[in-house]
């Protein structure tokens, strides 16, 4: 039993939060991703499910407060734009090193700097190469539909839990902005404390019991040994993530003889790009990662074989076509195509620079 | 009278509370922070409530708290610790959340966060120790270094025209309407830790009674930051320190005094 809805990205992804069972949200309001708090503070979620609500003072405190909740082993968000997301980088650098599970969602808008409120893809560097200091990374789902949205929460909460690791969920200002019809599933029941505390209590900081030693979250090991056993133990769920929960979606690949890589809103353009390129009679294909991390390297590899070239489709001056590079080894060309400033580019124009760059 | 003798339980004014470990304290002989951990957790086993409690610890001198407390902590990022425990307060509402900050964590990078927190009436405890200097990193300026006291960054002294004054953080949260009981206490001594363990403990009862935010300052002594023997600090806290912070009850059940 789902309900059919039609709404904003960014609400379909508040009112999946209260269905998939959230204990805490704690945001800080900044275009275009204001949507999230708003809707969460009009439909009273304290009274549907008991699920906190707060509006913080800063992004930093609202990315620390997530650390609070999550070290006591709660199901926490935070959600923010580009200019918020640099200010939780510290925050999210500590959930990494002290192994809190935790989701944040970025509503991308063009930078650097304060930038632009319309809609980007230019933060792809800072979700998959690190962002914030030291070795760590996130495991990054990219959405490229209001559907998407909404179901991406509660995938985003197993992957954070599954590996006691922050999930980043990077969506942008269009996805997050339009409105499209969403299957919203039914409310799932939040746990009760005592589930809480039987399903974290062997780490999360619930209150020491006689039963047991006490915990303690920190992302602090002054003995040079134990820190490197922490980074090598990252190390390992990364390798993981890699193995166990890559996800990507091919479009038309079986005969291509072009390729499109395009993630989140540039893969919706990037798919009507390739129906234009067909009508024309050249065989376009589409390759979408839906996880920025880990990237679909060795499919890349693969398709690397049978395309004369490729095309990395993203809405900002070229960062993920380096990792499509590192890819392909040099099998075949691979060239960038994007706009910035927040101009969407048009499925015609995606298809003149294949044409361009890449069939010439 | 032999050491044995002293050390009888009848003969006994201060032990190790049963919820201190035994692990070697990384504090410099003399410093004020063990007795002031000693005591929140005297109050904390003496209260009851060491497995409804949830520490949170700053970063500083005590970013190790939970090495010497047998109890569950989280250690924050730098100042961040009223948000930490604001998060974990809202989230288990009958716990006994406190955190435990130096004036450098909580008075400068974290001043947002204290005073919203504060500003909110988050239930929590707050116990703020004020020794006027970064200890951690080797003696620099913090926001309470006095005027024309030499620390690493202000080595011809403190100067106000430059530098600002000391900042009275404590009577500044005093005057938001959600912070419950303010006070300024110091442990150097038998008479001013018992009263500083009262504080703490009317602190703790007011969390229980969902009274909202308790703030306990405790001024407190940095002989290696200061460049002094610990009984030189004790004195130049009591004739400089005092003076400018002055110790007593600043608001009570949410009524300034």
């Amino acid at each position: 039993m789902s309900e059919l809805k039609l709404m904003k990205g960014n609400e379909a992804l508040a009112e999946a939060a209260i269905r998939a069972g959230v204990d805490a949200y704690f945001g800080y309001p900044i275009t275009p991703q204001s949507e999230v708090i708003e809707y969460l503070m009009t439909e009273r979620p304290e009274e549907r499910t008991g699920m906190v609500v707060l509006q913080a003072e800063s992004e930093i405190a609202a990315i620390n407060m997530v650390y609070g909740a999550a070290s006591t082993g709660k199901k926490v968000m935070t959600s923010s734009s580009s200019p918020g997301i640099s200010l939780k980088l510290e925050g999210i650098s500590y959930l990494a090193g002290a192994e809190l599970p935790s989701v944040i969602v970025n509503v991308v808008r063009g930078g650097p700097g304060l930038g632009t409120i319309q809609p980007s893809q230019a933060d792809y560097f800072q979700s998959v190469k690190g962002g914030g200091h030291g070795d760590y990374k996130l495991y990054v789902l990219a959405p490229s539909s209001v559907q998407e949205m909404a179901d991406f929460v509660e995938d985003a909460f197993n992957i954070a839990f599954k590996y006691r690791a922050p999930v980043l969920i990077l969506s942008d200002g269009l996805i997050g902005q339009m409105m499209e019809k969403v299957n919203l599933k039914d409310q799932q029941e939040r746990l009760t404390d005592e589930e809480v505390i039987k399903q974290n209590g062997d780490w999360a900081t619930t209150g020491k019991t006689k039963n047991r030693e006490r915990n303690i979250i920190t992302s602090l090991d002054l003995q040079s040994e134990k820190m490197e056993a922490r980074v090598r133990r990252l190390m390992k769920k990364y390798e993981q993530m890699e193995q166990e929960d890559m996800r990507y979606e091919e479009f038309q690949t079986e005969d291509a003889d072009y390729l499109f890589v395009a993630y989140g809103s540039s893969a919706r353009i990037a798919q009507k790009a390739v129906q234009l390129a067909r009508a024309k009679g050249i065989k376009a294909g589409l390759l979408r990662p839906i996880t920025l991390f880990p990237y679909p390297k060795k499919v890349l590899f693969d398709l690397a074989d049978q395309v004369k070239g490729i095309l990395s489709v993203e809405l900002n001056a070229g960062q993920m076509v380096e990792d499509v590079r590192l890819s392909v080894e040099h099998k075949v060309p691979v060239e960038h195509f994007g706009r910035t400033g927040g101009i969407i580019h048009t499925p015609e124009e995606v298809l003149e620079a294949l044409e361009q760059k890449i069939i010439k | 009278m032999n050491a044995l003798d002293i050390i009888k339980p009848e003969n006994q004014v201060f032990c190790k509370s049963k919820l201190m470990t035994d692990t070697t304290l990384s504090y410099c002989p003399g410093c004020g922070h063990g007795t002031a951990h000693n005591l929140a957790m005297e109050v904390i086993d003496e209260m009851g409530i060491s497995e409804d409690t949830i520490g949170v610890a700053p970063v500083g001198c005590s970013v190790l708290a939970y090495d010497f407390m047998n109890i569950d902590i989280t250690q924050a990022a730098h100042g961040r610790a009223p948000a930490v425990a604001t998060a974990i307060a809202r989230t288990w509402p009958e716990k006994y959340v406190f955190t435990y900050q130096g004036d450098g964590d909580l008075a400068a990078i974290g001043t947002a966060e204290t005073i919203h927190a504060c500003n909110r009436g988050e239930n929590i405890v707050i116990i703020f120790v004020n020794n006027g200097i970064y200890g951690m990193t080797g003696g620099q300026m913090a926001p309470t270094t006095l005027e024309g006291m030499r620390s690493s960054t202000s080595p011809y002294g403190r100067e106000i025209k430059s530098m600002g004054s000391p900042l009275k953080m404590t009577e500044l949260v005093a005057n938001l309407p959600g912070v419950h009981y303010v006070t300024r206490q110091s442990v150097h001594t038998h008479k001013h830790a018992r009263k500083a363990k009262k504080a703490i403990k009317k602190a703790f009862e007011n969390t229980r009674l969902k009274k909202g935010l308790s703030f306990v300052e405790i001024v407190s002594n940095c002989n290696s930051g200061w460049k002094m023997t610990p009984l030189e600090s004790n004195i130049w806290m009591e004739e400089h320190m005092f003076p400018y912070f002055p110790l007593g009850d600043i608001k009570v059940n949410g009524i300034l005094k």
